[in-house]
């Protein structure tokens, strides 16, 4: 379903990552490791779209692919239920009653999203995924500021309604999900190598 | 696109969205104009419709670095990128909400605010008339103004300093039309070039906004 | 060879390091004789005395001024199109030299406007029209110096220097509805009627080469050094990464 083949990836000009390939069947997650600064957040950008690869290419459909940041994008003036029924519309979904329950948001629904606390901010942005439902998910340290029950509230949205249901998904984390058959990619070896700057600067050297 | 629409109008009639906060300051500046040229009627009535355009563009001006710098600053506009709503759209639906919040009342408050400044009686329709089709160019030459700053950690004077001489057409148009309204000369060819700086705003900007866009979101 | 292959960063230090000389020369020589030619060789204008001389420096450099926005204009778009650096420094290095140009352009005409209209500044057309052109040159300045990286920065102020001359030619046409000027009509011009006399065309057009090499010398001069400061940024982040 996600084929991504030899890409390379840049941040503000620097060469990051090189050479990465990978396969990802229906169904299946991938785990992206490596330490800070290594190019996840800048590959996971690069596969949804934001940027282009300076190398390689990555076939999935387009169409069914979403992408989360570290950041929530969660408009703290208005209450959760707004802010995930903007997402439902400007997706041609609406918010599916069962997300309150996935996501322990219940009582918080008609509360506004400013007087949340960070990991229940953090909830009603991973709920996100859950009311746009595409099936290729890249997300980038989706368990910033949970707590342990939270995390496995996020696991079990992810193993039972989205990779049960034939999506895929690429994470970057350091922590353990328990996504059971998981695959799991070390980019520390795709660090670009020194050979040389980028292409923008490659001309004045 | 309506989606989105329908959340910045939300998000700025709620607290801390600074709705209204334009309209004050239009009023605010249409009262220093009196204390600055002094009270007399015959000097305020002739600059009337001038200085009411120029006091609707400064306070249209105002809110504009709210446009994409809120959304910016909170993901939101990079989760908006990548949503299955094209660039131009969110360009678009963007100068929209911050018409019907700014360029729509300021039209509707300038006739009122006339009487402070001894407007002609001819001059009302003139000067509501001309803002209605100038202010959509102002919000849409604004909104691609707000998106070139973006990425710029305290981008709002760098705003109006680029905004401010691509206003320039629309405002000598449009004061202009209100101008000859109102001393009651024939106004079509100003009116003509008002709507047409209006159309072609809005016909061509959005993707200069999306194309600046996607080079501040990459 | 390919004509582009003169904007690889190397190859233009290559050739404009040469040419560099000559073209300030040039200038040079042509500014020397056409300022003496135009200052003490040529009548006083029966109407307006010797003020005239001033339009060896006015119309020369009102022209440039035009002309350096042209040439950002098309040098922008050949970054946005092809993507060459040099390109795009060179629209870079070209802005402060087109706003010297307007400056000069606006303060030799308010030196001549007071003893001929009896005022340094009216809001004549074309006056107004140079001094809107003066802000698009200040934004478009303004752009590049709060951009980091050199790239983004690039392609924003490419974007912004296409749309302004959209709103510049359009605040142009405005400003001509707005005010019906004193300004004199087109000092060159194909018709015969309206030029000015012969006397004084050669020198001026002496002076209109010599401010067109001058703008040339120093657009190289310029491009040069930015090429130059990307040289040094790209060792530097060299420097950092091993």
């Amino acid at each position: 379903m996600l084929k991504v083949r030899d890409i390379a990836v840049e941040r503000s000009g620097v060469p990051v990552l090189s050479g990465v390939s990978f396969d990802l069947a229906a169904g299946h997650a991938l785990i992206l490791r490596g330490p800070n600064g290594i190019g996840k957040t800048t590959l996971l950008r690069t596969l949804a779209g934001l940027q282009e690869p300076t190398n390689g290419t990555c076939e999935f459909p387009v169409d069914q692919a979403a992408y989360a940041s570290h950041a929530d994008g969660i408009k703290t003036a208005l209450t959760v239920r707004e802010n995930l029924s903007f997402w439902a519309d400007v997706y041609g979904n609406t918010v599916p009653d069962v997300i309150w329950d996935w996501f322990d948001l219940g009582d918080l629904r008609d509360r506004f999203a400013g007087t949340l606390s960070a990991g229940q901010k953090r909830r009603v942005g991973l709920a996100r995924l859950g009311v746009i439902s595409r099936k290729v998910l890249f997300l980038d340290e989706p368990t910033v500021s949970l707590d342990g029950f939270s995390v496995k509230l996020f696991s079990s949205f992810m193993r039972d309604h989205h990779l049960a249901h034939g999506g895929v998904a690429v994470i970057a984390t350091h922590i353990d999900l328990g996504l059971g058959e998981a695959q799991t990619l070390d980019l520390t070896p795709f660090a670009a190598q020194d050979d040389g700057p980028s292409d923008s600067d490659e001309a004045f050297l | 696109m309506i989606a989105l629409l329908l959340r910045d109008l939300r998000l700025a009639t709620r607290a801390g969205g600074g709705f209204g906060l334009g309209l004050v300051f239009f009023l605010i500046v249409v009262v220093l104009v009196p204390f600055g040229v002094g009270p007399e009627t015959a000097i305020l009535s002739k600059i009337a419709s001038g200085i009411l355009w120029v006091a609707a563009l400064l306070a249209a001006l105002l809110s504009l670095d709210r446009i994409f710098a809120l959304d910016f600053e909170d993901g939101a506009l990079t989760l908006i990128a990548t949503a299955p709503i094209p660039l131009e759209a969110v360009g678009l639906a963007k100068a929209t909400a911050h018409w019907l919040t700014t360029g729509l009342p300021l039209t509707i408050a300038a006739p009122v605010l006339g009487v402070l400044l001894q407007l002609p009686a001819n001059g009302y329709s003139f000067v509501a008339l001309t803002l209605l089709l100038g202010t959509p160019a102002l919000s849409m030459i604004g909104t691609f103004g707000a998106a070139l700053t973006v990425g710029i950690r305290r981008g709002g004077l760098l705003l109006s300093l680029l905004v401010l001489p691509l206003y320039i057409p629309t405002l000598i148009f449009g004061a202009e039309a209100a101008r000859r309204g109102t001393a009651g000369l024939d106004a079509t060819t100003p009116l003509l070039m008002l709507a047409g700086i209006t159309a072609g705003s809005i016909a061509l900007l959005p993707f200069a906004t999306a194309a600046v866009l996607r080079i501040n979101l990459r | 060879m390919s004509l582009w292959e003169y904007a690889n960063p190397k190859k233009f230090m290559g050739w404009t390091g040469p040419v560099l000389p000559w073209a300030f020369g040039a200038a040079g020589v042509c500014l020397a004789v056409g300022l003496f030619w135009g200052f003490f060789l040529t009548p006083d204008d029966y109407r307006q005395g010797s003020t005239v001389k001033i339009i060896y420096l006015h119309v020369p450099s009102a022209l440039m001024a035009i002309n350096a926005w042209m040439m950002m204009l098309v040098a922008s778009l050949i970054w946005l199109v092809r993507r060459h650096h040099v390109s795009a420094l060179a629209a870079k290095a070209a802005a402060p030299v087109g706003i010297t140009m307007t400056l000069i352009a606006l303060m030799t005409g308010a030196i001549w406007g007071q003893p001929m209209w009896g005022t340094y500044w009216a809001w004549d057309p074309r006056l107004t029209s140079f001094l809107i052109l003066f802000l698009f040159y200040l934004g478009y300045m303004a752009l590049w110096a709060a951009i980091d990286d050199p790239d983004t920065a690039a392609d924003l102020t490419s974007v912004l220097c296409i749309v302004g001359s959209v709103f510049a030619l359009l605040s142009r046409y405005a400003v001509n509805f707005w005010n019906q000027g004193l300004h004199q009509g087109a000092s060159l011009s194909l018709d015969k009627e309206e030029n000015v006399s012969d006397v004084f065309f050669f020198p001026l057009l002496v002076c209109i080469a010599g401010f067109v090499l001058l703008f040339v010398a120093l657009v190289l001069l310029r491009t040069r050094t930015e090429i130059r400061a990307r040289r040094l940024r790209a060792l530097q982040l060299r420097e950092v990464r091993t």
